[in-house]
């Protein structure tokens, strides 16, 4: 699929998730996110980019309900996945409706065994034993590391093959939509590429789209359709990937290209500041 | 011969005494490990189980049904009760106050035993009511090496059988069943657990199920042994250096833990109890959690802590 057409049928296609200015405030009293809107279309990569604090995390737990844990609220806005308002759906109903969170840090079941926690990922499932077995097949072909070491203690696992275990937990309650917080972190280079290239491999045979949270601006937007660059729990710009990635501040404020006294995204020459009340 | 008679003797008899030390242990560990929380309950609803089951038992046979048709409909119906206190517990007490930390929930679970007390002898009746499930007498085993055999009360070893047959359902639960791993995934990582879909709610009633059940398991042998009545609630007081020798989050442990204090302080009372006066047995136990504190704070089967990388 060529990038043109991406960017046609991001405008066109109903949108797969659409978040609709929320505003998220934690502890009743801590607002985070002051009126954030973006769009997933169905089998879209977007990448949400932004420095550590700017409310990545927070986005992504409004759209999976899983705030509540937090002492977290949406005060302000909807939050739409698939034609359902999500906001009334408990955390575990979201994932039986296909969209599910690959937590940031991983958080594999550290004293589980790698395909015990594979198969936590099937919970929600009522299709039976035959069909979970063969999706847990599919994972292991996707992700040959894990096959070998399904017996391991997933807490005695590297880095890289915890994120494959997060993801293909997640891949085994047949989602739609993966919400993935920051899978690079904490990994080296070539894992990073490996675990892309498997993203983008679902996203393709599968169909799955992602929305993916990333501080690694480069990687992200070498993978993604669409980026949204969020700045203190709002969103400042967003665009074609393509576009992002040759853009002038995104290049100065995130890929790390020159770098000067400017501080805020607000403060770069090139950007004109919009306002985005709807999506 | 003779000494090693005895200590035979003291050492089996300790042994399957400690069992039902090993089953109200079991019964914390189980819900510490799925939801953090250090059930102070879990003696009371020994109570609330045994008295279930035996006022309703004898209501039955009152009313002419046969012995076993009136075990089997009793056990349903403490079982019964046991869900209903699970949803309970689970509805009005966790459920609320959830994301709390571990003091408040220690302190309503403090709150739960004063109410689960209070109802379980207001509905069922507060005396000593005498449960009759299993033999009480006793065998003489291996008459002909020992003078007198060795004494095993029968009563004990049923113990020690139906704990071996829970221990062995509850493992195969935990490893081979959906929600038991679901349970094992919640223990390991709330949120993380939430994320994939679980619902927590659901797996804090199944653990407080679970812990009812244990409990009343526990109930049909020491109210055949002692009677149900009142005093059963202080077995929770003896589970507790159970768990600390044994560590709180193992199911090993409790059971390994409840052998070691029975076994110990029957044998402590029965050697050294004649050299340094009586009454070993009450306090032996508490002694040897506090030698195992100082020398390994986690237990002796405490889990390995993995540290996330
Ligand atoms: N549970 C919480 N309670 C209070 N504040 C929180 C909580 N979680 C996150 N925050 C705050 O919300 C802001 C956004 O956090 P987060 O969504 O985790 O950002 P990111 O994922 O982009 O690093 C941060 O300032 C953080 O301190
Ligand atoms: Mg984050």
């Amino acid at each position: 699929m060529s990038s043109a057409n991406t960017a046609a049928a991001t405008e066109q296609a109903k949108p797969f998730l659409s978040i609709n200015n929320i505003e998220v405030v934690y502890n009743h009293v801590i607002l985070v996110l002051k009126g954030v809107s973006l769009n997933v279309p169905p089998g879209g990569i977007v990448a949400l980019l932004g420095a550590n604090g700017a409310g990545k995390t927070t986005t992504l737990k409004a759209v999976s309900n899983l705030l509540h844990a937090e002492r977290g609220e949406v005060t302000k806005g909807s939050i739409v996945f698939d034609g359902t308002e999500v906001q009334s759906l408990s955390p575990n109903e979201v994932v039986r409706r296909g969209c599910i969170q690959v937590m940031e840090g991983r958080r594999c079941f550290a004293h589980l065994t790698v395909e015990d926690n594979l198969m936590t990922g099937a919970f929600t499932r009522r299709d039976g034993k035959a069909a979970i077995a063969a999706d847990l097949e599919r994972v292991y072909a996707y992700f040959p590391r894990l096959k070998e070491r399904h017996g391991s203690t997933a807490g005695y696992t590297s880095g890289g093959e915890q994120q494959m275990c997060a993801i293909g937990r997640a891949l085994m309650s047949r989602p739609r939509m993966i919400l993935l917080d920051e899978p690079s972190m904490g990994l080296a280079p070539q894992i990073v590429e490996e675990i892309f290239e498997i993203v983008r491999d679902l996203n393709q045979k599968e169909r799955v789209s992602f929305l993916l949270a990333e501080q690694n601006t480069t990687m992200a937007l070498r993978y993604a359709n669409h980026g949204y660059i969020l700045e203190n729990g709002r969103v400042v710009m967003d665009g074609e990937a393509k576009a992002l990635a040759s853009n002038e501040d995104v290049k100065e404020f995130y890929l790390g290209v020159a770098g000067d006294k400017r501080k805020s995204f607000r403060d770069g020459k090139h950007y004109k500041r919009r306002k985005r009340w709807l999506a | 011969m003779v000494l090693f008679g005895q200590f035979l003797e003291i050492l089996i008899g300790g042994l399957l005494s400690g069992v039902l030390y090993s089953l109200v242990a079991l019964g914390f560990v189980l819900i510490f490990k799925a939801s953090g929380v250090f059930n102070f309950a879990q003696g009371a609803m020994v109570l609330l189980a045994g008295l279930a089951l035996v006022r309703s038992l004898d209501l039955l046979v009152a009313n002419g049904f046969p012995f076993w048709t009136a075990i089997i409909l009793g056990l349903v119906f403490a079982g019964i009760i046991m869900a209903v206190t699970a949803w309970l517990v689970e509805r009005f007490v966790l459920g609320p106050l959830v994301n709390q930390d571990g003091l408040t929930l220690f302190m309503s679970t403090i709150g739960a035993t004063f109410v689960l007390e209070g109802a379980s002898q207001m509905i069922f009746g507060s005396d000593v009511y005498p449960l009759r499930l299993f033999p009480t007498d006793a065998w003489f085993l291996f008459e002909s090496s020992f003078p007198g055999g060795i004494l095993v009360n029968k009563l004990d070893v049923w113990g020690g059988l139906i704990a071996g047959i829970l221990v062995a359902g509850l493992a195969i639960f935990f490893q081979r069943t959906k929600t038991g791993r679901a349970l094992r995934a919640v223990a390991d990582d709330h949120a993380a657990a939430q994320s994939v879909g679980i619902p927590i709610s659901w797996i804090w009633f199944v653990v407080w199920l679970v812990a009812g059940l244990v409990a009343l398991v526990a109930a049909t042998v020491w109210g055949t042994k002692l009677g149900v009545q009142f005093s059963i609630t202080f077995l929770a007081l003896k589970a507790l250096p159970v768990l600390i020798i044994g560590g709180f989050t193992s199911i090993p442990g409790a059971i390994v833990g409840g052998l070691i204090v029975g076994a110990g302080e029957k044998l402590a009372e029965g050697f050294l109890g004649p050299h340094i006066g009586g009454g070993i047995e009450y306090w032996f136990a508490y002694v040897l959690a506090l030698a195992v504190l100082l020398v390994r704070p986690q237990g002796l089967f405490g889990e390995r802590i993995i540290e996330r990388i």
